[in-house]
């Protein structure tokens, strides 16, 4: 099974020198996701959620501890390209267009003329938004631009996403339908993805396995496998078996504050 | 046209202030004339009187105009003493000067954000090269210039550049720094290399700082111009006609120069905030 591991971690650890002494974001992290699964990521603010993603981008550097992804360092995995990473902020260039803003890493990632228009036209498809490739992004709404943002990760071969708090800056009803698609999306592609989010009924609507963390030093409380079919419609939100995780979740939240 | 109406308001204060002024430092010498010829003076004749002397401390703005008018439009552009003639002379040297300060400037910003060494050494001497006045430093340039062959347009130019390189570096620093966090750490989850960031996001960032700087660079660009015509003796460009004026007492010829200049430098400024409007909003960065 070991070579099903997509990413891998063991007693990672991460401390931050601060002015205040050390933070330490994440303290003996030790965990592994398979292909293909949903990993959602959620707890308190400072509990390492997003230190972790950043970690396996290769945007921050552990101070202990391993973690590979593809079965190599993070460095070797961002250099392949093995991953791409969706921000909070959808972060597109106000002066291209969407079609632009998505074809930006495929300029980057030297793919040829005829590859980036048929792939920018096959994920504008993918996350609906087909049609609004030469609009800019001021003329499409938040929800739209991070769809778009979306896109635009899942435009070269990736096999691995990282989402950290996507669609936190979106209200509820637009938020829940970004789950349903990213869902879809999720199951047509095949992806591995890392998600992290502070919402409990977007960790376990999403995902396949749940990561509870708990801040002080950060650290893993709990990791739930959701027993929930790979075919989710909305109102699966309202079964038994939902609120019967939701509630480990939750408790699971709050036996990490209690030992404060 | 909404602005239309204050601005115009402002000119015909400014006018009418002028006007008063005019009157007020002109006064002595009417009397002095009045009094060698041994009239008196009622008051509408010391007004008319104040506003038409030949060599007055403060000319009246008809007796600009009317200067600007007879040096422009009647006189022949190769004439010596066409205002546009001198214009173009100097703003030849304003032109070249501001593209050779636009480009050093440019390259100065582009060494800093990208090299460290740089970050740290080249700031605090572009800050120094502008507490040193530019009137102490430009005849130096003109003479030491001279020793190695070079005169005419490009000494004038350099000290131009001299000026209007700073507001650029300044600005394009902060310009090629503006990408936040997110957005660098997204080009490197591409793994993009530095000429990729550079050229698909930090430049085009950097463009709303870049005509900021440009507007500035270029005021001081053709301070610059007239000020290297000074100290040389130049026989032509706006700076020499102020220097002429003010060996010969001719202070209408002063203030039409001065004039000209400031609506040079006006239009000048104008053009690149058309430029700016146009490619900011083609690029959605209008703010």
């Amino acid at each position: 099974m070991s070579n099903n591991k997509i990413i891998s971690a063991k007693d990672l650890s991460l401390t931050f020198q601060t002015n205040d002494g050390p933070v330490h974001a994440l303290k003996d992290v030790s965990l592994d996701i398979e292909k293909g699964d949903f990993v959602s990521f959620i707890g308190p603010s400072g509990c390492g959620k997003t230190t972790f993603l950043r970690v396996m981008a290769d945007l921050e550097q552990p101070t202990a501890g391993s973690i590979t992804m593809n079965g190599v360092r993070p460095e070797e995995a961002r250099r392949a390209r093995a991953y791409g990473y969706v921000f909070q902020a959808a972060g597109l260039y106000p002066w291209r267009t969407i079609g632009g803003n998505i074809r930006l890493p495929l300029e980057i990632m030297g793919y040829d003329k005829a590859d980036q228009v048929e792939r920018v036209k096959r994920v504008l498809e993918l996350v609906e938004l087909d049609g609004f490739e030469k609009k800019f992004p001021w003329q499409l709404s938040g929800g739209m631009q991070q769809r778009a943002s979306i896109a635009r990760a899942l435009a070269f071969d990736a096999d691995i996403l990282l989402m950290d708090e996507p669609f936190g800056a979106l209200d509820e009803i637009v938020r829940d339908h970004l789950n349903e698609q990213l869902l879809q999306l999720w199951d047509r592609t095949e992806k591995t993805i890392a998600f992290v989010t502070h919402s409990i009924p977007e960790a376990v609507y999403l995902s396949t396995k749940i990561v509870v963390m708990s801040p002080r030093p950060g650290r893993i409380a709990d990791v739930i496998e959701s027993t929930l079919p790979r075919e989710r419609p909305l109102e699966i939100r309202d079964s038994p078996e939902f609120i019967e995780i939701a509630h480990r979740v939750r408790e699971g939240l709050r036996a990490g504050h209690s030992d404060e | 046209m909404r602005t239309l109406l204050p601005v115009l308001t402002v000119v015909a204060a400014i006018i009418v202030l002028w006007y008063g002024a005019a009157v007020w430092l002109n006064t002595p010498w009417a009397y002095d004339k009045a009094q060698r010829a041994g009239v008196e003076l009622s008051t509408s004749e010391l007004i008319a009187d104040t506003w038409s002397q030949k060599k007055p401390k403060l000319p009246a703005p008809h007796q600009v105009t009317r200067e600007i008018w007879k040096t422009t439009v009647e006189k022949k552009i190769t004439s010596k003493r066409s205002l546009i003639y001198h214009s173009w002379v100097t703003l030849s040297a304003t032109l070249l000067g501001f593209a050779l300060g636009t480009v050093l400037g440019i390259a100065l910003a582009v060494g800093i954000v990208f090299n460290r060494t740089m970050d740290m050494s080249v700031m605090p001497w572009v800050i120094t090269s502008q507490t040193i006045p530019i009137l102490a430093i430009a005849p130096m340039i003109i003479v030491v210039l001279n020793a190695v062959g070079i005169s005419g347009l490009l000494p004038k130019a350099i000290i131009s550049m001299y000026l209007s390189f700073f507001p650029v570096v300044v600005g394009m620093v902060k310009g090629l720094r503006a990408p936040d966090h997110m957005q660098l750490d997204q080009m490197r989850t591409w793994n993009a290399s530095g000429a990729q960031t550079f050229w698909r996001l930090r430049l085009p960032s950097s463009m709303p700082y870049l005509f900021t700087s440009l507007k500035i660079a270029m005021a001081a660009a053709i301070v610059g111009a007239i000020v290297g015509e000074l100290p040389t003796g130049a026989v032509a460009g706006l700076g020499a006609r102020l220097l002429a004026g003010s060996y010969y007492g001719q202070t209408i010829q002063i203030w039409s120069a001065l004039l000209v200049a400031a609506a040079l430098a006006a239009s000048l400024v104008a053009i690149i905030g058309l430029i700016q409007r146009i490619v900011l909003n083609r690029m959605g960065m209008a703010q």
